[in-house]
C-alpha cells in the first residue's frame, strides 16, 4: 500500500467535514430557531468529530509526527481538499439546508461503501459516521420539503437556493486524489457508482418538494484540486487565526 | 371567588411551600407567584440564549480541533438549557414569542455578564471557570425552589454547568502552563472577567428589592451578599493554583470572619450595563431580532408546510 496515496485519501473526505463543520459553526446563536439552532450546531460537532479520526489516522499513517491539528490548521489554501459544494457560504438559511441537504446525501452514500473498505480503520469511522448522518440527512432533507413546499416566499428561495448549489455537486463524484491502486485494493470507494443513486435520490426529494431539478449541465470543479470559491480564504483566516498567530503552543 | 376564599388558598398553598412540597403548573397559585416566576425563568432562559454569542464568537477561532468540539458542545447544551427553560416557563401561561417579545423591546433583561465582549481565547476560559462559577453558586439552591419545572430544569443545567467549569478552568490551566504570550492573555482575561462575575450576584442586599419574598417561596435561599462571598472564598484558591492574580488591591484573608475580604464594587458599571448602556448590550439584542427577524420566512414556511400535511392527511382519511 502507497502511504502517501492513503493520506492524500484521507484528507480528500475529511477536509469536507472540517470545511462544512467551520462553515456550520458560523451561525451558532443567529439560526431562525432555537431547536434549528441546535440541529445546526450538532451537526458541526458530528462533522468536527468525524474530522478528528480522520486527521489522527493520516497523521499516523503518515508517521512524521503531526498531530490532528497540524493537519487542519497548518496547509496553504491551496492543499485543502474539500469540494467546492461545502466552502459556500451561509448565505440564509435556505443556503444552510440546501448545502447540508446535497452534501448529506452523498456522504451518506459514500459511508455506506466506506464501511465494507478493505482498510479497517477507514472502516470503523464509516460505520460510527453513519448513525449520525443518517440524522443529519432527514434533518436536512425534511427542511427542504418545508421550505420547498411550505410558503411561495419560501418555494422562490429554496428553488434559487438548488439552482445556485447545483453547478457544485458533480464535483462530489470527481475522482481526483483517488488513486485506482486504492479502488483495487478495496480501501477507496468508487465514486462513479455512486451517481446515478445520488441523482436519483435527490430528483425525487426535490419532486417532493415541489422544486425543480435543474438540468445537468454547466458544472464547476476545483476544490478537490485545491483549487477553491474566493470565500474560502476567509474561511481560513479564522479558522487558521490562533495557530498563525501563537505558533507551536498547547491549546 | 370571595377575598376570603382566596385568603384561605394562599394559606394552603403557603403551607405546602413551607412544607418543602413542588408547586405544579395546574396547581392553583397567587397571581404574583406566576408573575415573579415567569419573570426569574424567562430572564434565566433569556440569558443562556443570549449567552451563546459571545461565546458562539469563538467556534470559528478555536486553537485546536478539541477544544472546537468542546465550544460547540458547550454552547450547544447553552441552548439545550434555553429550551426547557422556555419550556419550563410556557407551563405559566406565557408563549415563547411573547418572551422573545420581550426580550427584543427591552423589556426582559438578561444576565449582565453576557454585555461584555469575548475579546481572547482564554475569555472562554474566564467564562467557564468565573462565569458558570458564579451561575452555579446563584443556581444550586434553585434544584429544590417551590416550583416543580423550573427546579427539575436546574437540576439538568446545574450538572452540566458544573461539567463547564471545570473545562474552563481546565483550558485557563493550559494557557497558565503555556508560553508567557499565553499566560497573560489569561490574566488579561481574569483583568476583565472578574469585577463584572462577582456583579452578576446582583445588588447588595440593603438594595435588593425581592429578596424576602423569593427566600419565602425558595427563589433564594440565600441573599446576594452571602452568595458573593461564597464565590470569592471558592475562587481565589483556584486563581492560586493558576498562578493569576485576582484584579483587586483590597483582596485579603480575614481569619476573624473566616472569609476573604475583598474591594468595593463599582455599582455605577453594574447600573450602566443593567440599564442597556454596556460595552454589547445593544450588539446583542440587535444579533437577537436580527435572528429571529431573518427566521421569519422560514418559520412562516414551516407552518405553511404543516398546514398543507394536516389538509393532505385529512383528505387522505376522507378517501379511505
Amino acid at each position: 500500500m502507497n502511504k502517501e496515496s492513503l493520506y492524500d485519501y484521507i484528507l480528500t473526505i475529511a477536509d469536507n467535514c472540517l470545511i462544512l463543520g467551520q462553515r456550520l459553526g458560523e451561525l451558532c446563536g443567529h439560526g431562525p430557531s432555537l431547536e434549528t439552532d441546535i440541529a445546526g450546531t450538532n451537526i458541526s460537532l458530528d462533522l468536527i468529530g468525524q474530522t478528528r479520526s480522520f486527521y489522527q489516522y493520516a497523521a499516523d499513517i503518515e508517521g512524521k509526527g503531526k498531530t490532528e491539528d497540524d493537519i487542519a490548521f497548518l496547509r496553504l489554501e491551496k492543499d485543502y481538499k474539500n469540494c467546492l459544494l461545502v466552502e459556500q457560504p451561509n448565505d440564509h438559511f435556505g443556503y444552510v439546508i440546501g448545502r447540508q441537504y446535497l452534501w448529506d446525501t452523498f456522504y451518506l452514500l459514500f459511508l455506506n461503501e466506506l464501511q465494507n473498505s478493505s482498510d479497517e480503520t477507514l472502516s470503523a469511522i464509516a460505520k460510527k459516521g453513519i448513525k449520525e448522518v443518517s440524522y443529519h440527512r432527514r434533518f436536512s432533507g425534511d427542511w427542504v420539503k418545508r421550505l420547498g413546499d411550505g410558503s411561495e416566499e419560501s418555494h422562490l428561495k429554496m428553488q434559487e437556493v438548488v439552482n445556485g448549489l447545483w453547478p457544485y455537486v458533480d464535483e462530489l463524484f470527481d475522482m481526483t486524489g483517488v488513486s485506482k491502486e486504492l479502488i483495487k485494493q478495496g480501501i477507496a470507494v468508487d465514486l462513479s457508482k455512486l451517481r446515478e443513486t445520488y441523482f436519483k435520490q435527490v430528483s425525487a426529494l426535490l419532486e417532493e418538494a415541489t422544486l425543480e431539478v435543474p438540468e445537468r449541465k454547466y458544472f464547476v470543479y476545483g476544490g478537490k484540486k485545491g483549487v477553491h470559491s474566493e470565500y474560502f480564504g476567509y474561511l481560513l483566516s479564522d479558522l487558521q487565526y490562533m495557530q498563525r498567530t501563537y505558533p507551536n503552543m498547547t491549546w | 371567588m370571595s377575598e376570603k376564599e382566596i385568603k384561605n388558598l394562599e394559606e394552603i398553598f403557603e403551607a405546602r411551600i413551607a412544607r418543602d412540597e413542588k408547586i405544579e403548573p395546574k396547581d392553583w397559585m397567587p397571581e404574583k407567584y406566576r408573575k415573579t416566576h415567569i419573570r426569574q425563568i424567562s430572564q434565566h432562559a433569556h440569558s443562556e440564549i443570549v449567552g451563546m454569542l459571545p461565546e458562539g464568537n469563538w467556534i470559528t477561532r478555536a486553537p485546536s480541533l478539541r477544544r472546537k468540539a468542546a465550544l460547540l458542545a458547550k454552547v450547544q447544551d447553552e441552548a439545550g438549557h434555553g429550551l426547557y427553560l422556555y419550556s419550563a416557563c410556557e407551563t405559566l401561561g406565557i408563549s415563547r414569542e411573547e418572551m422573545y417579545e420581550q426580550l427584543h423591546t427591552g423589556k426582559a433583561k438578561y444576565s449582565s455578564i453576557f454585555n461584555y465582549p469575548t475579546l481572547t481565547w482564554a475569555d472562554m476560559g474566564a467564562i467557564g471557570w468565573l462565569v458558570d462559577g458564579a451561575a452555579i453558586i446563584n443556581q444550586v439552591p434553585l434544584c429544590n425552589t417551590s416550583y416543580g419545572p423550573y427546579a427539575r430544569a436546574m437540576i439538568r443545567v446545574c450538572k452540566e454547568e458544573s461539567f463547564h467549569q471545570r473545562q474552563g478552568f481546565e483550558s485557563l490551566l493550559t494557557l497558565c502552563k503555556g508560553t508567557p504570550d499565553q499566560k497573560n492573555m489569561a490574566q488579561d482575561a481574569l483583568n476583565r472577567w472578574w469585577w463584572p462575575s462577582l456583579m452578576m450576584f446582583g445588588p447588595t442586599d440593603d438594595e435588593s428589592t425581592h429578596t424576602e419574598q423569593s427566600m419565602k417561596w425558595k427563589l433564594k435561599r440565600k441573599t446576594n451578599d452571602e452568595l458573593r462571598q461564597q464565590f470569592v472564598d471558592q475562587t481565589v484558591p483556584q486563581a492560586e493554583i493558576l498562578g493569576i492574580t485576582i484584579p483587586d488591591p483590597d483582596l485579603k484573608w480575614n481569619e476573624e470572619r473566616g472569609h476573604y475580604d475583598f474591594g468595593k464594587i463599582n455599582w455605577d458599571e453594574f447600573w450602566q450595563v443593567v440599564k442597556g448602556h454596556g460595552p454589547c448590550n445593544k450588539q446583542r439584542i440587535k444579533d437577537r431580532v436580527s435572528a429571529w427577524e431573518k427566521g421569519a420566512w422560514v418559520r412562516d414556511a414551516a407552518i405553511a408546510y404543516a398546514e398543507k400535511q394536516e389538509k393532505r392527511n385529512q383528505e387522505e382519511r376522507k378517501a379511505s
